[in-house]
């Protein structure tokens, strides 16, 4: 069995942590194991653990050397790395970069399919409305059909008002 | 209000009926959903903590399902009590380990139920007995479409619901079935079964969720991914290879019953043997032998004898259960000697297994529809 970090060297280090509820088995050569302090427990990053190994390199890797910290609650790429989950719904726009392979790798897709808050559903449905009547209208001013032009326009002045008064996404 | 009261007793609950409940145990849809404004709760303080619960706990409790629920703060709960919520799975591990700031919201027959500031402001999860995801995720989806009315959820275009974990993201949906599996147990078919289905981006847990132990031949199969595939797109998947796994599973229960009988009535009236015996006896080995029982109820062994007794007892003879039950702190020996003179109290009256099933029981029947 190879060494799953490195890949090259036999995989000597066999580590069944659980660590709350997470069970994670790890193959490690020796000098990996020894990088990764895995001798000595509180080395071991839990974000290995929680979302896979390598991730707390990437975390790493992501933040270009200098230490991200997000705006709104304090949390730390180093808190990431440890607590292998973030600080708050901010934290996804901060760290997003560390976030993307991660995600990547974990999930079947990168783009959320499926149920939105009604109140987001509303607002995307009026963007989309807006954008056909932004259409219509320049078709119609294309066209000369000054009518139908104030038409569209008087929709669009009500379809943006509603807007403004949604939620945004 | 005392959680005992509350509490549906597991001579009442285990006799609830469900589609292929011979084999699904019972179904449960899970959502994660946190608020926008706030830290999660593994990274929240105290004040902050206790003031997201304030904001949602009324919230929660104002849903129609909610009337006459049972709600409390976690720190009001004694260690005992969580300890029995996590035997019933009505909450997880996690969250008994919780204290002030967090919370629980359980209605009236169980089925659903609220877990404030666990890992997610927000563990809001269906219920059902037997195979009913759509009915459970049906059942959820509701109540968050009225929470979210009240409630302004941390939600992003690109990626969906926003969780503290980033392995819950997108639908923040986890859909899961506990199945009693002792045929492809005994068939040592579970093996290669377990890896097929991971294969599919599905996991395979012990009884108690996330790295536990498959006590009792019971096996929790749910998904993984939430990222990137709609909800009903998961429940129906997860349907699909659920119908798969009860199929396997009867097929192996027939495979042994001609080929090995002798087998399957050896496991099945020794474990009877032992259960209506002994003197001192563990959890752990009484779930494995409540399993074999539950099997011989299924195929006949036991004529007259309900399934529920069994899975009574496996709820009754788990450690907080029988603590619950004594007002003197129990030692784990104390426990054993206890547990089997409940159990042997309890089958004083189920005769032992006759020595095969009579032909027109239930021995080789495609689950009932």
């Amino acid at each position: 069995m190879l060494c799953c970090i490195c890949k090259e060297k036999e995989a000597t280090v066999h580590l069944t942590q659980i660590t709350g509820d997470k069970l994670q088995k790890v193959d490690l050569c020796e000098e990996c194991a020894k990088t990764k302090g895995v001798n000595d427990p509180t080395g071991f990053s839990l974000a290995d653990l929680l979302l896979g190994l390598g991730a707390s390199q990437e975390i790493e890797q992501a933040g270009g050397g200098s230490e991200l910290k997000c705006g709104r609650c304090g949390f730390t790429q180093a808190d990431f790395k440890k607590a292998g989950r973030l600080g708050c719904p901010e934290c996804y726009k901060t760290f997003s970069e560390a976030l993307q392979g991660l995600i990547k790798t974990m999930h079947k897709g990168t783009h959320h399919v499926g149920k939105v808050p009604e109140s987001l559903r509303q607002s995307r449905d009026l963007s989309d409305r807006l954008k056909t009547l932004q259409k219509k209208l320049s078709k119609a001013i294309d066209e000369e059909d000054f009518e139908e032009a104030a038409i569209l326009r008087d929709e669009i002045k009500q379809t943006t008002a509603r807007l403004t008064n949604t939620p945004a996404v | 209000m005392d959680i005992h009261d509350f509490l549906i007793p597991p001579a009442d609950s285990t006799r609830r009926k469900g589609p292929y409940d011979r084999i699904v145990m019972s179904s449960r849809v899970r959502l994660a959903r946190n608020l926008k404004e706030a830290a999660f709760p593994g990274w929240a303080k105290k004040p902050e903590r206790v003031r997201v619960l304030e904001l949602i706990r009324p919230a929660v409790e104002s849903l129609p399902d909610m009337k006459d629920a049972f709600s409390e703060t976690m720190d009001s709960l004694s260690t005992l009590d969580k300890q029995i919520l996590v035997e019933r799975h009505l909450i997880s591990r996690e969250h008994a380990a919780k204290s002030a700031g967090s919370g629980l919201v359980l209605n009236r027959d169980e089925t659903l139920c609220v877990m404030i500031n666990e890992e997610d402001h927000l563990r809001m999860q269906a219920l059902r007995p037997g195979l009913q995801l759509r009915q459970a995720w049906t059942a959820i989806d509701q109540a968050d479409s009225l929470l979210e009315r009240k409630l302004e959820y941390a939600f992003n275009a690109d990626l969906g619901y926003l969780t503290a974990c980033p392995t819950n993201i997108g639908t923040g949906i986890r859909v899961s079935a506990m199945l009693h599996l002792p045929g492809l147990v005994l068939a040592e078919q579970i093996n290669p079964i377990i890896q097929s289905v991971n294969k599919l981006g599905l996991a395979v847990r012990g009884l108690y969720g996330e790295g536990t132990e498959a006590l009792g031949n019971v096996f929790q199969v749910s998904n993984q991914m939430t990222l990137g595939e709609a909800e009903a797109a998961i429940v129906e998947r997860l349907e699909k290879v659920l119908s798969q796994i009860i199929e396997h599973e009867e097929n192996a229960r027939s495979t042994l019953l001609e080929k090995k009988p002798k087998m399957v009535y050896n496991h099945i009236g020794r474990a009877y043997g032992i259960l209506a015996n002994a003197h001192s006896i563990s959890s752990k080995e009484t779930m494995n032998l409540l399993s074999l029982m539950r099997l011989g109820v299924d195929v006949g062994l036991f004529p007259g004898v309900d399934r529920a007794l069994a899975d009574e007892l496996f709820i009754l003879t788990q450690p907080a259960h029988l603590q619950k039950q004594h007002s003197e702190k129990l030692s784990a020996e104390e426990r054993d000697l206890l547990r089997a003179d409940m159990v042997r109290e309890r089958l004083r009256h189920v005769s032992r297994p006759i020595a095969k099933p009579p032909e027109t029981s239930g021995g080789l029947d495609k689950p009932e529809k």
